[in-house]
């Protein structure tokens, strides 16, 4: 064997080696961020998953005309101002019928969650026949007493409830009065002081109008700027001069932009607070920097061979950019802004600063309507000290991944029928 | 020769400028000077394109040189020379495709029969419409052959009626030689063809506008021999109908298509003359030596 071959033989074992190294520490790298979202994933759906149940107390529910003080159901006034909790309490007494001193009685009524009355008046609205009648009924239980059913022996006798209420409990669990059902008002009502009432929808619409709006007007505005800067602005300081800014403002802290569109929006256009719409363009100036940085790598990777077939049939600059450059950029473009939009719809910091940390029950409507978003309602849940909104925190974790993953999957299919493999 | 006085000016405000001492070279020899202007026949009666005192810049770094030179009607034009001699330049200049380039600038009278091309009010859509251009790499659009040979038709309202424009479509395709291989294919992409195939697409693209000149830059360059063979076949069809002028890298492949021939040299245009002559019977040394290989 030659010299020459046993040297080459030597360098390629080594060179084998180097790139063994290397695989091996790619897949570490995957490999410990996989295992990290799993932690995430376990710690959140761990904690969040109890949130999507509650529980429910059977009574015996007479409407009873006096207790509820109206004497004509089809009256809308007389439903929305009737004693729904009366009747409420008046069951349970009769449930309990031992219950005397008034203190017991407190903690007997607080077993029932303080919005256990609005089904009754929607049931009362639609059947003005029930008045007088007895109805058995299932109605929310407060958090504590969900909180108390799902926890494990050692969490019940950690409860906060009284040895009574536990006895109570115990009691109807024992008659089969007491059932667990899947939360749908988690995911259909707005925020509320009472965990069992709280629900995301009012986040989820918050997000998805806020959304809306970044999108409709950072895409046009970036994808604008991008073909700008790349296809027609002429390459002189002024322009090498906003191409810098528009790098230096993608690392501005995004509580600047909030503060910004305090001052402007707000301060100086009058704006209302708290609206989607005035969140919506405070991130577009979040978003915009990634948007344009993405959309010129994309409109750059369009190869100069087809600007100039294009241009060498006739075709005006605008048409070049209009009928290929586009068309093949987009993919790109749409990856810069998904990543920008999976930004935004994260970020809390500029949103606190316009007002959208308020605390909003009804679910917005509209762009122009107070709202809250997923992350802000995060943070107000994390923050707040009831037991329960643990693992409601979690569980709007769970719906904004969920969004993001929604949103994501959108850009991939998408992109795969935008881009052209050939 | 109309205006050889002021192109005589020209040239002497222009001879301190001589490439090859510029470049800091030797002359190649005693025998080889540099000539005052153009050798041979650079003009002829009742031309396609007229070209005079050419001059193009790149910023500050002049790439052509007092060019003047003429292409017949349906006559194919070969322009040869080492490379980075300006041969594309001077071509691109010919349909504005230079316009393109923001440093790049040109001046001296280009016409296209009476019309100039660098006119203010000159519309560069329809100067482009009649001078057409075929690249050196192919480059189809990633659209369906169909799509990419109506594209210029479609861009230019040339059919209105889509039985018009499948007319366009196939005799484009015809005239390229490329209808019997793709005419079930033809909505099927242009980029999937083979690249010979693909640049047959781009004459088909190019001709189906109807120009009156196409202008191709070393459009075999890339493609192998028969793929090459195929193209030169279509050139000479071509010139039927069509005034050509082809930048091409290989001299056998001009003196096959071409009825005459241009040397540029650093810029210069050193001799133009019909292809036999310029082949056989070089007049400038510098020709000479490039033609016999000894440099390129
Ligand atoms: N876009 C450009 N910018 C600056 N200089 C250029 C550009 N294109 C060509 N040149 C220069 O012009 C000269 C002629 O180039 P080119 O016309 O491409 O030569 P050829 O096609 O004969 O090989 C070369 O020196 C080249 O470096
Ligand atoms: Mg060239």
């Amino acid at each position: 064997m030659s010299k020459t071959t046993e040297q080459v033989r030597q360098s390629l074992a080594k060179r084998y080696r180097a790139e063994k190294r290397f695989r091996a520490f790619g897949i570490a790298s995957i490999a410990f961020g996989l295992l990290a979202l799993l932690l995430l994933f376990t710690d959140i759906i761990g904690k969040g998953h109890t949130a999507f149940f509650e529980h429910y107390i059977q009574m015996e529910v007479t409407f009873d005309a006096d207790t509820l003080g109206i004497d004509d159901a089809t009256n809308q006034d007389q439903l929305n101002f009737a004693n729904y909790d009366g009747v409420i309490r008046n069951a349970l007494r009769e449930r309990f019928p031992q219950v005397q001193s008034r203190g017991q009685k407190r903690e007997l009524y607080s077993l029932i969650s303080t919005g256990a009355g609005y089904p009754l008046r929607d049931m009362l609205a639609s059947h003005p026949a029930l008045l007088g009648q007895t109805r058995t009924l299932w109605l929310l239980a407060d958090d504590d007493v969900d909180q108390y059913f799902k926890a494990d022996r050692q969490g019940r006798e950690d409860s906060r409830l009284t040895p009574e209420q536990k006895a109570w409990l115990t009691s109807l669990d024992d008659n089969g009065q007491v059932k667990k059902e899947f939360n749908a008002s988690f995911f259909t009502s707005g925020d509320s002081r009472e965990p069992e009432l709280a629900g995301i929808w009012g986040a989820v619409c918050g997000s998805f109008f806020t959304m809306l709006v970044t999108l409709l007007l950072s895409f046009p505005i970036g994808v604008a700027a991008a073909i700008y800067l790349e296809e027609f602005a002429p390459r002189n300081r002024f322009t090498d001069f906003i191409e810098v800014n528009i790098n230096n403002l993608a690392a501005v802290p995004s509580i600047i932009f909030g503060l910004l569109g305090l001052a402007i929006f707000i301060g100086l256009f009058g704006m209302p607070r708290s609206v989607p719409l005035v969140g919506g363009i405070v991130l577009t100036l979040m978003t915009l920097p990634t948007i344009i940085i993405s959309s010129r790598a994309a409109i750059k990777a369009v190869p100069p061979s087809i600007r100039e077939a294009a241009m060498g049939l006739g075709a005006s600059p605008m048409q070049v950019v209009l009928h290929h450059v586009m068309p093949l950029a987009m993919p790109g473009m749409l990856t810069g802004a998904i990543i920008g939009m999976a930004q935004a719809l994260g970020e809390t910091a500029p949103l606190l600063m316009i007002g959208m940390v308020a605390f909003i029950v009804d679910v917005p409507a509209g762009p122009v309507d107070p709202a809250t978003v997923l992350p802000v309602q995060i943070y107000l849940w994390a923050d707040s000290p009831e037991q329960s909104f643990v693992a409601l925190t979690s569980a709007a974790i769970m719906v904004l991944l969920a969004f993001l993953i929604a949103m994501n999957t959108l850009a991939v299919f998408l992109r795969k029928r935008l881009e052209r493999r050939w | 020769m109309d205006n050889a006085s002021t192109l005589n000016k020209g040239q002497q405000v222009r001879r301190a400028a001589n490439p090859l001492q510029a470049e800091g070279k030797p002359p190649m020899s005693n025998e080889h000077p540099y000539p005052e202007k153009t050798v041979g026949a650079p003009f002829v009666d009742d031309p396609k394109m007229r070209m005079r005192d050419v001059d193009v810049f790149y910023g500050d770094k002049q790439a052509i040189h007092g060019v003047s030179l003429d292409i017949g009607k349906n006559e194919v034009v070969a322009l040869i020379g080492p490379s980075g001699c300006g041969k594309s330049t001077f071509l691109r200049s010919l349909n504005r495709m230079n316009d393109t380039i923001d440093i790049c600038r040109v001046s001296g009278s280009l016409h296209l029969e009476e019309q100039d091309l660098y006119d203010p009010k000159m519309d560069v859509v329809e100067l482009r419409a009649r001078v057409g251009m075929v690249f050196q790499k192919p480059n189809p659009f990633p659209k369906s052959i169909y799509d990419n040979v109506a594209y210029g038709p479609r861009l230019h309202g040339l059919a209105n009626k889509k039985y018009d424009l499948d007319e366009i479509v196939e005799t484009s395709l015809r005239k390229a030689g490329l209808w019997e291989e793709v005419k079930d294919r033809l909505h099927q992409p242009g980029t999937g063809l083979s690249g010979g195939q693909q640049q047959r697409l781009c004459i088909a693209r190019t001709i189906a506008v109807s120009p009156e000149v196409v202008l191709m830059d070393e459009p075999c360059s890339a493609l192998d021999p028969i793929a090459t063979a195929k193209i030169e076949e279509l050139i000479a069809e071509l010139s039927e109908s069509y005034t050509i002028a082809i930048v091409t890298h290989s001299m056998q492949q001009a003196a096959r298509v071409s009825q005459r021939t241009a040397y540029f040299h650093l810029g210069h245009l050193v001799e133009m003359n019909d292809t036999d002559t310029v082949f056989t019977k070089p007049q400038h040394s510098l020709t000479e030596a490039y033609i016999t290989g000894r440099f390129g």
